[in-house]
């Protein structure tokens, strides 16, 4: 078997008397979607921080690319090649869609201790930047500041930003959420060819994107994981039909 | 292409140089020193908006970092003119540039130290922590008998710049107007640059910067400490220029002036602070002669830009500001 990318196990996380995260096990492997669905409140970004090292668990363990990475902090996790959106965007709303992602290539470089050089006259920061915008279908608005652009425009440059990162695996915190019909559609085919430069961890309460796109999918209630398996095992099974499917299936 | 930002800069720069240069003209040294005045305060307060205006950091202390600066140049031509060594048996100077690389590197020190500590908090405790340090300075500065105590010390003879003689108003104006330009120009690239970008966006949006990959706490600390470097050399020539320093360059007072300066100017505009200074120096000199409680009106203004006009004078003059 192919060695997962991202590894989570017996993962706990309490919060007083609510386990949020209860011996949640779970793993991404390469070339996959794998969802993560649930109803609201299931845990689903506790883990998410968890994973992002913003939430530190109280036991378990998180292997990414073959290693321990439950001590590493948020930034060293990226560093990594966690690449991951927010289910709010959370983007440098001043600056343009440009030099936003022109800050994660300056990250993915590793230097951000230039003090001389002006960034927008830096090729290699802007080319890169420009060809990851045209691809996500956001040239025309690079100039734009990101408070001024659309929601979904905004969720566009997100996920540019993580591919500029060139990350290892993308952790994609509910990307349709406040889509449109049209931007959706649109999305589900972008991911639908990401998966092949990195597995993705979905978190996506829109079941048509899920089942359209998921490999695996893995339904998460009260904190734990009550089934994982192929969009078909998922639909049949009878447990996660009550908790949480009902008509949808 | 001149901005209508870019148009307004040049214009308060050659305000700020012809009008000292035709007061000097017409034998008015006293408005010479008033334009000193404002571009030696500009300068502290350029290094502020550094960590304030770029990087969101209200800092209450930078008082601590001017009257470093202001100390450095007190100490070391006190040493100079005594001829008594100072620890180590290193001697004093009175030669300006050295004295600005001593209290560059003090301030930067210090600034090390406390940035280290006040940056693992955030917002209202990061301004407490900061104005606590700031006033453990300020105290020690009045216990130290060594140096002048509550009393301050004095500086004799203005210190020296090579070729120039410093004693003339219009000389020293000069020498402090070409450090502020040297300070905008460095402002301007830094805001440019790699290391301005992720500073800016710190202040923007922290988690954002931390999910590419940078560490916001090294970024905010290595401009705290420029921050407090700027700062510093202002203080040194702010100490010049009055030929005296004192505690009060140290006090809270001081740390909330520089602030003041910033929001009246614009917060992160390149040369909010020099518009800020101007404003303050010449309501300070029109006021003050009318009244002592002139900063009762310094305050409504306060409160009219802070209501009405965020984006400071700058704000008002040349529009929103403009990011990459």
């Amino acid at each position: 078997m192919v060695e997962p990318v991202l590894q989570i196990d017996n993962l706990v996380k309490a919060f007083g008397a609510l386990r949020a995260t209860d011996g949640v096990s779970i793993d991404l492997r390469p070339g996959e979607i794998h969802a993560l669905i649930g109803p609201n409140g299931a845990g689903k970004s506790t883990l998410i921080h968890q994973i992002c090292g913003t939430v530190r668990p109280d036991s378990g363990t998180i292997r990414f690319a073959g290693e321990d990475i439950g001590a590493l902090n948020t930034a060293e996790r990226a560093q990594k090649g966690l690449g991951r959106t927010f289910q709010v965007s959370s983007l440098a709303p001043e600056f343009s869609a440009l030099r936003n992602v022109m800050l994660a290539v300056q990250a993915k470089q590793g230097s951000s201790f230039g003090f001389f050089r002006p960034v927008m006259r830096d090729r290699s920061l802007v080319d890169p930047a420009m060809a990851i915008l045209e691809r996500v279908g956001l040239a025309d608005r690079a100039r734009l500041p990101a408070a001024e652009l659309s929601h979904g425009e905004r969720r566009q440059l997100e996920i540019a930003m993580a591919l500029a990162l060139q990350s290892k695996a993308f952790l994609l915190d509910e990307p349709m959420a406040g889509m449109g019909p049209e931007g959706s559609k649109r999305l589900t085919g972008f991911l639908d060819a990401l998966r092949r430069e990195a597995p993705i961890l979905l978190v996506e309460h829109d079941m048509d994107a899920v089942f359209a796109l998921a490999d695996r999918i893995s339904v998460l209630v009260y904190g734990k994981v009550i089934a994982t398996g192929t969009v078909d095992e998922i639909r049949s099974n009878p447990t996660v039909r009550t908790a949480y499917l009902g008509d949808h299936a | 292409m001149l901005t209508r930002e870019n148009t307004v800069n040049l214009v308060l720069a050659l305000l700020l140089l012809v009008a000292p240069l035709a007061a000097n003209a017409f034998g008015q040294p006293f408005y010479v020193t008033l334009a000193t005045r404002i571009a030696i305060l500009a300068l502290a307060a350029l290094g502020l908006n550094l960590a304030l205006g770029l990087g969101g950091l209200v800092s209450f202390g930078h008082a601590a970092f001017f009257g470093i600066g202001g100390y450095a140049a007190g100490i070391l031509s006190s040493h100079a003119l005594s001829y008594e060594p100072m620890i180590f048996g290193l001697p004093g100077t009175v030669q300006m540039p050295v004295i600005w690389i001593v209290a560059v590197i003090a301030a930067g020190l210090v600034a090390l130290a406390i940035g280290a500590i006040s940056l693992r908090t955030s917002g209202v405790y990061f301004i407490m922590i900061t104005l606590a340090f700031a006033q453990m300075v300020y105290y020690f500065a009045i216990s130290w008998p060594a140096y002048g105590g509550e009393d301050g010390l004095s500086i004799l003879v203005r210190n020296q710049f090579p070729g120039l003689n410093t004693m003339k108003p219009l000389s020293f104006f000069l020498v402090c107007y070409v450090v502020l330009l040297a300070g905008i120009g460095l402002f301007a690239l830094i805001r440019a640059s790699r290391f301005g970008t992720a500073l800016q966006a710190a202040r923007q949006n922290e988690t954002r910067v931390a999910t590419v990959g940078i560490h916001p706490y090294r970024i905010r600390l290595t401009g705290f400490v420029i921050s407090a470097m700027i700062t510093a050399l202002a203080g040194a020539l702010y100490a010049d220029l009055n030929r005296f320093v004192s505690p009060s360059m140290l006090s809270w007072h001081m740390s909330g002036e520089l602030i003041v300066l910033i929001i009246l100017g614009g917060t992160g505009r390149l040369f909010g602070p020099v518009a800020g200074a101007a404003l303050y120096v010449a309501f300070e000199f029109a006021l003050g002669g009318l009244t002592e409680r002139w900063q009762f009106f310094l305050g409504l203004i306060l409160l009219g830009v802070v209501l009405f006009a965020r984006g400071g004078l700058l704000g008002l003059l040349a529009g929103k500001a403009k990011h990459g």
